[in-house]
């Protein structure tokens, strides 16, 4: 255990440098100075206490608390705020909470993303709660003239026990604004076991606005005097319009305007050329685009194919790879010798995030400056993009973060938002720009195939004693790889292994790519998992077994980055135990499969039971998942919620999913040929969490990825076939 | 064309174009903008509204269509939002970004006002046009049963802290 207290803090440091930035939580996290405090409004001018960016305090007792980071559906608009809330020591059913707007100076870094949010804020917002709790104090030990330390706090109220006194936080407020604020670095934090908010299942705090229907999302924005908008881009990535009929769009009955817009540079992430139509409805401009007609440029990528994709993969695996990543030892001596020799290519399809609401944004540009409405999971990337574009101040550009209708990584792309802004600064009206859902999977940065070949070798006895990876990926230079297709040589269970050779080759891609919840580990998951589970079998092996062998051969002292062997064991014995794993008769057609997997620097392990019909109908009966994230789950209802939809989500990714590319541009357009996961694909999920000494780290994206291969593995359990391609749906499974 | 018709039990006449969806007219006519638009076609159920009762998706249920009808919206659905169902989501926590949501509180409700005690079976008959794409099924179901009274656990949380 004091090892991994020891790693426990280098990551805990590491985290800090890895967002710190220079922003506010950066000077936070270094303890060091209490610049935050110094940035932040302590009086204004309506007499409201506000001890940092984060609380204000009303004279009348109304307790309002921030929530810095865009709300996707991660719960961070609770959770965020219950660290606030919980060491202020408030009731949580007394504080209002506010969307903060995009405003990086007063907030810190405001993303969603990289299941980030808990390790960067567990220890800051804690403690900007903790400052207000102490400024209260000191205001009514003064008034009392008592030390401070006799003052006791509970409910929003300061209590001085021995001579039976207390004032509230609103009759505080006026004399605490007048203090300075202290060093963030001194103030106490509550013991865990003090904790009242954190631990507890809290609701989402925005719960009833959702079920009543109310207008919370982007797309619900209205305002005075807009227009809305659609834009149409060439269906082949990068494509120009060169000419329109834009005369006859703007004669159609409700449209208002037509133009070309064109392309802000060479980014796929930045603004490309398409045609944009406003109109009085939605329906009027959506109605325009069956009249219209353009001439595109298709430029380079109308020769790109996901057939041409799989050709070139084969032609590069014949090869040896353009580079290494990683080698140790002597993989070709080790096969030589080696009891038993596994070879297998595995490859995974492109696939969209299709958030429910389709990419939006309202845009208001006026006399060089614009005001935006977005839902967005990264606004201040959106902020830097709108300004280059429009050729404005980046302080000119206020931009409001709405609710999204999901994000899964599509967001931190901020294409639709200088869309939105470029239409409404050449129309001069404010406008609502929204994608139809076609728009949405045929302009996505999807998450790119990959293909690895991949050799292995196990001793007599059964240990993998060789590990080889010829992986083909994308790349625009050679070096760089394109977004989300990268992969280091660290990639799980290469350093358990004496011999290994992790080797790359890449090609060029037109196509967008980005980050899909557990963006790399998602597909990486799949691969690496599946192929372990391989050579298990050859190694004549129980694959929990197997792997538990393999985490003892991790070395000591984790390197930066990979996993700390003793967390991973913990979850995988957990779920072994919880599963029954090895100790349950399963019927014919029926097989469970068993995967573990680290991302975002969580620990997860995860048995599925899957039952294939003799018609080859997969279906996933049940899900055992346990989690390690760390000393404390924030919030329980919240995590199990993650936990769960990471679960379905990947299994849908495994089911169904896949993007084609044919001449540059995708083949699939809504939800009838990209299939989401449906309410009769979900099976029970059983979710259990093992807590150790380490800070608390995200909920978000972890428990996704080992889905994937847990249920392929389970599928060759149940049939004896070997999932080496996804989705699922393009195997045949059938068996008698 | 001008079209007279009954939304959340009030008489509403709007001029719009005889195939603008009803979805349309509800948003951006009316100024309704709890029920979401997700495909266009008839295949995610975020649109879902109630017309005399029954469930339809009303992106694909044209202007045309509407004379004369009644349609029951999210914002409809009780008027204080306590219905059951509305009351069983909040205490299970159900929504995760919750787009979907009002389309399925509306597949639901028009469940439970058919089948008061639904089996898994009727529930997965009736829901399972509905796109969540947080993946909140095992609660919607869960949700669906604690409003039905037949509320029992499927899912097991726990730890060993």
């Amino acid at each position: 255990m004091a090892l991994d207290t020891v790693v426990a803090r280098r990551e805990f440091l590491r985290v800090t440098g890895l967002v710190g930035g220079g922003l506010l939580l950066g000077t936070w996290l270094d303890f060091g100075t209490n610049g935050v405090l110094e940035a932040a409004e302590v009086h204004d001018a309506a007499g409201e206490f506000m001890p940092n960016a984060f609380i204000r305090i009303a004279p009348d007792g109304a307790v309002t608390i921030m929530a810095k980071n865009p709300e996707v559906g991660q719960g961070i608009k609770t959770m965020l705020p219950m660290l606030i809330a919980e060491e202020l020591d408030v009731d949580w059913e007394s504080i209002r909470i506010e969307q903060a707007m995009s405003d990086p100076a007063k907030y810190g870094t405001q993303v969603a993303g990289g299941s980030t949010a808990t390790p960067t804020n567990w220890e800051p917002l804690r403690r900007a709660g903790a400052a207000g709790r102490q400024m209260l104090v000191s205001a009514a030990a003064a008034a009392w003239g008592v030390p401070a330390a006799e003052c006791t706090t509970a409910s929003g109220v300061v209590h001085h026990r021995a001579s039976n006194r207390q004032m509230t936080y609103g009759q505080l407020s006026t004399s605490a604004a007048a203090l300075t604020a202290p060093d963030l670095a001194t103030v106490t934090l509550k013991k865990p076991g003090d904790f009242k908010i954190i631990g507890r299942a809290i609701g989402g705090v925005d719960n009833h606005k959702v079920v009543t229907g109310q207008p919370l999302f982007g797309i619900d924005v209205t305002v005075p005097g807009m227009l809305h908008a659609t834009f149409v881009k060439c269906p082949v990535f990068g494509g120009v319009a060169t000419s329109a009929n834009l005369d006859e769009i703007k004669a159609l009955p409700g449209v208002r305007n037509a133009f070309i817009v064109a392309a802000g540079g060479t980014a796929l992430n930045g603004l490309l050329s398409g045609v944009a139509i406003l109109a009085d409805t939605f329906w009027a401009a959506k109605s325009a685009r069956t009249t219209l007609r353009v001439t595109w440029n298709d430029g380079a990528t109308a020769s790109q194919s996901s057939a041409a994709f799989s050709a070139k993969a084969k032609e590069l695996h014949a090869q040896a790879p353009q580079r290494s990543l990683r080698a140790a030892g002597d993989v070709t001596a080790a096969f030589a010798s080696a009891a038993k020799t596994v070879e297998a290519n595995y490859e995974y399809p492109f696939i969209a995030h299709a958030t429910l609401e389709p990419q939006n944004c309202t845009a208001h540009y006026k006399d060089n400056t614009i005001e935006i409405w977005a839902p967005t999971q990264n606004p201040q990337s959106g902020r830097v993009l709108v300004a280059k574009t429009l050729n404005i101040a980046e302080k000119d550009v206020a931009i409001h973060i709405t609710r999204s209708g999901g994000g899964f990584g599509r967001r931190l792309n901020n294409d639709y938002m200088v869309e939105a802004a470029m239409i409404s600064k050449i129309a001069g009206v404010p406008v609502k720009m929204l994608w139809t859902r076609e728009d949405d999977i045929q302009h996505d940065f999807y998450r790119p195939g990959g293909f690895h070949k991949l050799k292995g070798a196990v001793d007599a006895s059964g240990r993998l004693v060789a590990w080889q990876n010829h992986f083909v990926s994308f790349s625009n230079n050679g070096t760089d790889f394109v977004p989300s297709a990268n992969m280091d040589g660290q990639e799980f269970p290469t350093l358990a292994v004496p011999n290994h050779s992790i080797g790359v080759s890449t090609m060029p891609l037109g196509v967008p790519t980005g980050f899909l919840r557990a963006p790399g580990s998602n597909a990486l998951a799949y691969v690496m998992e599946s192929f372990i589970d391989e050579l298990a079998h050859a190694a004549r092996k129980d694959p929990v077994q197997f792997r538990l062998d393999l985490l003892a051969s991790l070395p000591a002292e984790a390197p930066r980055g990979t996993i700390v062997a003793s967390r991973m064991k913990g979850v995988l014995e957990l779920v072994a135990a919880k599963s029954g794993w090895g100790t349950r008769r399963l019927p014919k057609g029926t097989g469970i499969g068993v995967a573990t997997y680290f991302s975002h620097r969580g620990y997860f392990a995860e048995v599925v039971e899957a039952s294939v019909s003799k018609a080859g109908v997969v279906k996933v009966n049940k899900v055992w998942v346990a989690g390690d994230v760390g000393s404390q789950i924030i919030n329980p209802s919240g995590a199990i919620n993650q936990v769960q939809g990471s679960v379905i989500d990947g299994i849908g990714e495994a089911l169904l999913q896949e993007i084609t590319i044919v001449g540059g541009r995708t083949t699939q357009s809504n939800f009838n040929d990209f299939p989401l996961i449906r309410l009769t694909q979900t099976p029970q999920i059983e979710v259990h969490f093992r807590t150790t000494e380490y800070p608390p780290t995200g909920m978000g994206e972890p428990a996704l990825p080992p889905v994937v291969p847990a249920l392929c593995n389970a599928i060759f359990a149940a049939t004896g076939k070997r999932i080496r391609s996804l989705p699922l749906s393009k195997h045949d499974l059938r068996w008698a | 064309m001008p079209v007279t018709f009954t939304v959340n039990g009030t008489s509403r006449t709007v001029d719009v174009p005889a195939d603008m969806p009803l979805l349309w007219v509800l948003r951006d006519v009316l100024d309704l903008k709890g029920s979401k638009f997700g495909c266009g076609i008839g295949q995610c159920g975020a649109c879902t509204v109630h017309l005399n009762g029954s469930p339809v998706r009303s992106c694909q249920m044209p202007a045309a269509a509407l004379q004369g009808q009644k349609i029951t919206t999210i914002e409809g659905l009780s008027p204080d939002g306590t219905h059951a169902l509305q009351k069983a989501w909040e205490a299970l926590d159900v929504p995760q970004c919750g787009y979907c949501q009002a389309g399925q509180l509306m597949s639901a409700a028009a469940l439970l006002a058919k089948t008061p005690k639904p089996t898994d079976a009727q529930i997965d008959s009736a829901m399972n046009g509905n796109l969540c794409r947080c993946a909140t099924y095992t609660r919607i179901r869960e949700g669906i049963h604690r409003a039905a009274g037949t509320f029992r656990a499927t899912t097991e949380a726990g730890g060993s802290r």
